[in-house]
């Protein structure tokens, strides 16, 4: 059994990363997963949060968000529509997401269903835990 | 007969028209390694965004249930045609090309008793589609102020379009670019968005095998609106480096052009000089035996 899979993650703009990989927590829409080698084959969308990729150089963090991960046997592919290293994100970052939560939590309330602004809303809380969580 | 003062001026002044031709080939040669680079960058998420798409659009697609902008409102009455051309001239006929593949498909379209709508990207495009049809534009968007193309740019764009979709303003978009070949052959394209039609390339089997968490229909209904930005993005990048690319040969054919007007005009300029001489000897000379 490999106990390495090939691990990709991209953004619209550039390749993040892409290298062999023991196991990586994915923020799923439904919640966390981990995925490891010989997963079963799974599309799962994501959730604004944190990816983390285990991998025998170690670990390494990534600020996700919107997207999906499609998950094989051998290869994990994350396509993020933004990806930033966790060490790279500041502050100001943070803020951009959270305005853009808001904006869309505001724009949310007007409507009929109740579902579209529970979905905002959660959201909304969901980056500023992230927030909370890298402890800017 | 020019003086041979005006045939120099007239060799200074293309010289340095020769000199700015030249610069902005440079620049767009610099310029079109940036934009290729980045187009490339983004490919691979494009490639698996539309495999994962396509496999998803296969397996969901026949139902009733899929979202509107998989299976189309059922008619095509109305058409969006979002137009995306270059902020600037000066790019040999990258801008027309794009143009006038617009054109003719709205003339198509309207030929055929359907209504057409036009979003414009980029000015040279809102420039050219102005006069034939105007009552027609719907909006337009200005890049003027962009440096390098972002996903968020792509986003703005999508944003817009997907918020006259949901409107019910259109049933059909289609998206107007150039696709880089390489530096010389730019080809416009057009491309249908809405209702989403991805290429299928028999890995549709291979997909159909995942499991799909939370359903397949609520990542469709996430996806597909992505996947329209996704698209305008690729079209904007390939647009990017297909307009530097056009550039850079449209300014190589003039610095050219002027290197042979130079010597054109320099073997006149000679050839006037010498007259001008073999002249003022005649003279002198005539006026020596006269004497």
């Amino acid at each position: 059994m490999a106990n390495t899979m090939q691990f990709d993650l991209v953004s619209p703009e550039r390749r993040l990363a892409s290298l062999q990989v023991s196991a990586v927590q994915i923020p799923g829409a439904d919640g966390d997963m981990t995925a490891m080698p010989d997963h079963a084959p799974t599309i799962t969308t994501l959730r604004p949060g944190v990816l983390k990729v285990e991998g025998p150089e170690g670990t390494s963090e990534y600020l996700v968000t919107g997207g999906f991960a499609q998950i094989g046997a051998d290869t994990l592919s994350v396509l993020a529509e933004k990806a930033i290293p966790v060490t790279e994100v500041t502050r100001a970052h943070l803020d951009e997401l959270i305005a853009e939560a808001r904006s869309s939590h505001e724009a949310a309330k007007g409507q009929e269903h109740t579902s579209v602004v529970d979905d905002a809303a959660k959201l909304l809380a969901d980056m500023e835990a992230l927030g909370t969580h890298m402890g800017l | 007969m020019p003086s041979l003062k005006d045939l120099k001026n007239r060799i200074e002044s293309v010289k340095s028209t020769r000199k700015i031709t030249k610069a902005m080939q440079m620049v767009a040669a610099a310029k079109l390694r940036r934009a290729q680079e980045s187009a490339e960058a983004a490919r691979p998420y494009a490639e698996r965004f539309n495999a994962v798409m396509a496999g998803l659009a296969a397996s969901v697609g026949g139902s009733d249930s899929a979202p509107l902008l998989l299976r189309g409102t059922g008619s095509d009455q109305v058409h969006l045609l979002v137009v995306m051309t270059a902020e600037r001239g000066l790019c040999g006929g990258f801008n027309s090309n794009i143009a006038k593949l617009a054109r003719t498909r709205a003339n198509e379209l309207l030929a055929k008793g359907k209504t057409v709508k036009i979003l414009t990207v980029g000015k040279k495009g809102r420039d050219a589609l102005k006069r034939d049809f105007a009552k027609h534009s719907v909006g337009h968007v200005d890049l003027s102020g962009i440096k390098s193309m972002g996903y968020a740019n792509a986003q703005d764009i999508a944003r817009d379009v997907l918020a006259r979709f949901d409107a019910g303003e259109f049933d059909v978009a289609t998206i107007f670019y150039a696709k880089f070949e390489n530096v010389v052959t730019q080809v416009p394209t057009a491309q249908q968005i809405i209702p989403a039609a991805f290429e299928t390339d028999g890995e549709g089997d291979e997909v159909a095998l995942f499991d799909y968490e939370p359903s397949e229909e609520a990542i469709l209904a996430d996806l597909l609106p992505r996947g329209v930005a996704t698209q305008i993005f690729s079209a904007l990048l390939e647009n990017g480096a297909s307009e530097q690319g056009a550039r850079m040969s449209a300014m190589d054919n003039a610095t050219r052009n002027a290197g042979e007007m130079i010597d054109k005009l320099t073997i006149e300029f000679n050839r006037s000089r010498q007259a001008v001489i073999t002249n003022e000897l005649i003279e002198i000379i005539s006026g020596a035996e006269a004497l």
